[in-house]
């Protein structure tokens, strides 16, 4: 077998995880802290790539855009958290999938109108295109290795905010207890609202710098919240370090797949067997160790200590 | 008839009469097109029946029923396809199939609780979604058309014949009301209905609420089977997107817009619901912008759906 395919398409599935990663992230907190089920999360996903993207078409700068989409998607999350999920907290898990599920198909159809049915192309910034040579003659492109770095650069700084600062300290606090967080006097509702905009931004930040790769289409975000859905299960819901773990490993384990079980295959089945089954295997690989996980320990590799 | 003094009621016994009269009334005021939407509706009324058996009144949030509806349908499909059109055939290896995959995916669901359970029977529901998209074969995205109905082989019934369709789906659906009702009325359904209040409760009764579950799990998928082979048979399409998530979310969607465990509340919510996006959509081609937000408030103000808002205040749970 081809090692440098191998290299190439192992670092593809690290790209992969780390957008999981950043989309799991947001997820994780939003439901273990506020016990929210948001299926529009995956909204985020797709505003942040049409909003950063219009931003990065009008500054002219991949960077500005970048940093501008920040804190735009910061007032969007909060702006959808006051007025639409607020009242739900109280409210049983079916409340919060039909009311998010409303909320999917509102902005779907709000991007639709607003951006057009066929989407956005937003340009790869010049200086991150092209490749560079990483060693042992492979040659990686430079945008993806940038991704790579950065979504390792936010999951550092979320476990810094989160394990060691004080915002961080009432997250946990919010998490593991939240009746007991508020009558200790800490303000709850701001506390989720800042939660959800964190939640939306790392969804933003995904959106946005799968784009160029991409480009941005109305309902981008539904693949990816599943895929997310998936990594959380397998992580354990709640836990940052478990949807870390699992979002890299279902990110590697599902691009390898799709390269390599027909190559994989071959060692015991006939070739146009193989071929066939290949593909419609692969894309089921995931969900099987999902599955598999989930028979062996159901409630996700790393279970959040004292969630209960 | 007193019964019927309860708007709730009336408004089902409105919508049953509909079901049955659409086939004559329709070309009659000079809307035969109508006759499609009703047998559509009725087709999407079964699934919302057999949904509302295990959300309803078991409580578990099934988040990829209509997976059921894409394995009755590629059944009828995919065997049409290599040319076997008995429905002697299709019918009992689509009812099967449901039953074998949903023991199978309720086995590995059913150990898990709350939202672990709605996540994971999303998850599974869409890798037999892209398992479908994957199967080149079988048209991929594109679907499968199927050229001829299942064939019963008697005389004088044909599902070719579009009234005959029509109402086999009537029958059934009626029949899929009927099983559920006594279903949920049998001690099988006070297991059901009691583990949905206080599941740890009946464990510490001695009864293992798991095997209920899940066989609560089954019949809901073959329900959901019926549905889906029958729509294959109403629209000789079946395609990936039948079972696409989505489709999960409308049928929960209907199961709460008529009123969860009621009998016949998810039959009126499909048709509430059918008919709303058929008007809205005949506004703008951009309806969900409305009908988004319409759900958001239906989950905030009228929890009890269309049952809910329509039955007296006493009747009310």
């Amino acid at each position: 077998m081809d090692y440098v395919l191998l290299v190439e398409q192992f670092l593809n599935g690290f790209q992969l995880g780390i957008i999981l990663f950043l989309m799991a992230a947001g997820l994780t907190l939003v439901f273990g802290i506020m016990d929210l089920v948001n299926l529009a999360h995956g909204s985020l996903f797709m505003i942040g790539a049409f909003v950063g993207g219009t931003l990065v078409i009008v500054t002219d700068s991949f960077l500005l855009g970048f940093l501008l989409m920040i804190p735009a998607m910061l007032v969007i999350g909060i702006a959808v958290e006051l007025v639409a999920l607020r009242t739900l907290y109280p409210r049983d898990h079916l409340d919060h999938v039909l009311a998010t599920f409303g909320l999917i198909l509102f902005f779907n159809e709000a991007t639709r109108l607003t951006w057009g049915p066929e989407g956005l192309i937003v340009p790869l910034p010049a200086f991150l295109d092209g490749s560079v040579a990483i060693g042992l003659g492979i040659t990686y492109p430079v945008y993806r290795l940038v991704i790579i770095a950065l979504g390792l650069a936010v999951a550092f700084g979320l476990w810094v905010l989160v394990a060691r600062t004080r915002i961080g300290m009432l997250i946990r606090a919010g998490a593991s207890n939240r009746t007991m967080a508020g009558a200790l006097g800490v303000n709850i509702p701001v506390l989720f609202s800042i939660v959800f905009g964190i939640g939306a931004v790392l969804a933003g930040v995904a959106g946005l710098i799968i784009t160029p790769i991409t480009q941005a289409a109305i309902g981008m975000g539904e693949d990816v919240l599943i895929l997310a859905f998936v990594v959380i299960v397998i992580g354990g819901i709640g836990s940052i370090r478990g949807a870390f773990i699992a979002a890299i490993l279902t990110g590697v384990i599902d691009t390898m797949g799709r390269s390599f079980l027909d190559v994989f295959l071959l060692l015991f089945l006939p070739e146009n067997a193989a071929e066939s089954a290949g593909p419609a295997l692969s894309s089921m690989l995931i969900y099987v160790l999902m599955a598999a996980i989930l028979f062996f320990r159901p409630q996700g590799l790393f279970p959040p200590r004292g969630a209960g | 008839m007193t019964a019927l003094r309860n708007p709730a009621n009336a408004f089902t016994a409105i919508v049953l009469v509909l079901f049955a009269i659409v086939p004559f009334a329709a070309p009659a005021i000079g809307e035969p097109f109508y006759v499609i939407v009703f047998a559509r509706i009725m087709v999407w009324a079964i699934a919302a029946v057999s949904l509302n058996l295990i959300m309803g009144y078991g409580g578990l949030i099934s988040f990829g029923h209509a997976v059921y509806l894409g394995i009755g349908g590629y059944t009828v499909g995919i065997l049409a396809f290599h040319g076997i059109n008995s429905a002697w055939v299709q019918w009992p290896v689509a009812i099967g199939l449901c039953a074998a995959i949903s023991a199978v995916f309720g086995a590995i669901s059913l150990r898990t609780r709350g939202v672990y359970f709605i996540m994971i029977t999303l998850a599974l529901a869409q890798m037999i979604f892209f398992l479908s998209v994957s199967a080149e074969y079988y048209g991929s995205d594109d679907g499968l058309n199927i050229f001829q109905r299942s064939d019963f082989g008697v005389p004088g019934f044909s599902l070719e014949d579009n009234l005959t369709m029509y109402y086999t789906i009537l029958a059934l659906l009626l029949g899929c009301v009927f099983v559920s009702w006594r279903l949920v009325n049998s001690r099988f359904g006070a297991v059901i209905r009691a583990a949905k209040s206080n599941n740890t409760r009946v464990l510490a009764v001695g009864v293992s609420t798991f095997r209920y579950r899940l066989t609560a799990f089954v019949f809901a998928g073959v329900m959901c089977g019926i549905a889906g082979l029958l729509q294959a048979n109403l629209e000789r399409f079946v395609s990936p997107d039948m079972m696409n998530w989505p489709r999960s979310g409308e049928l929960i969607f209907m199961v709460v817009l008529g009123g969860m465990s009621t009998l016949f509340g998810p039959v009126t919510g499909a048709f509430v619901f059918l008919m709303l996006s058929e008007i809205l959509a005949g506004i703008t081609i951009h309806w969900h912008i409305i009908f988004g937000p319409f759900l958001v408030l239906v989950v905030l103000f009228a929890r009890g759906g269309i049952a809910g808002l329509l039955s007296p205040r006493s009747a009310r749970e």
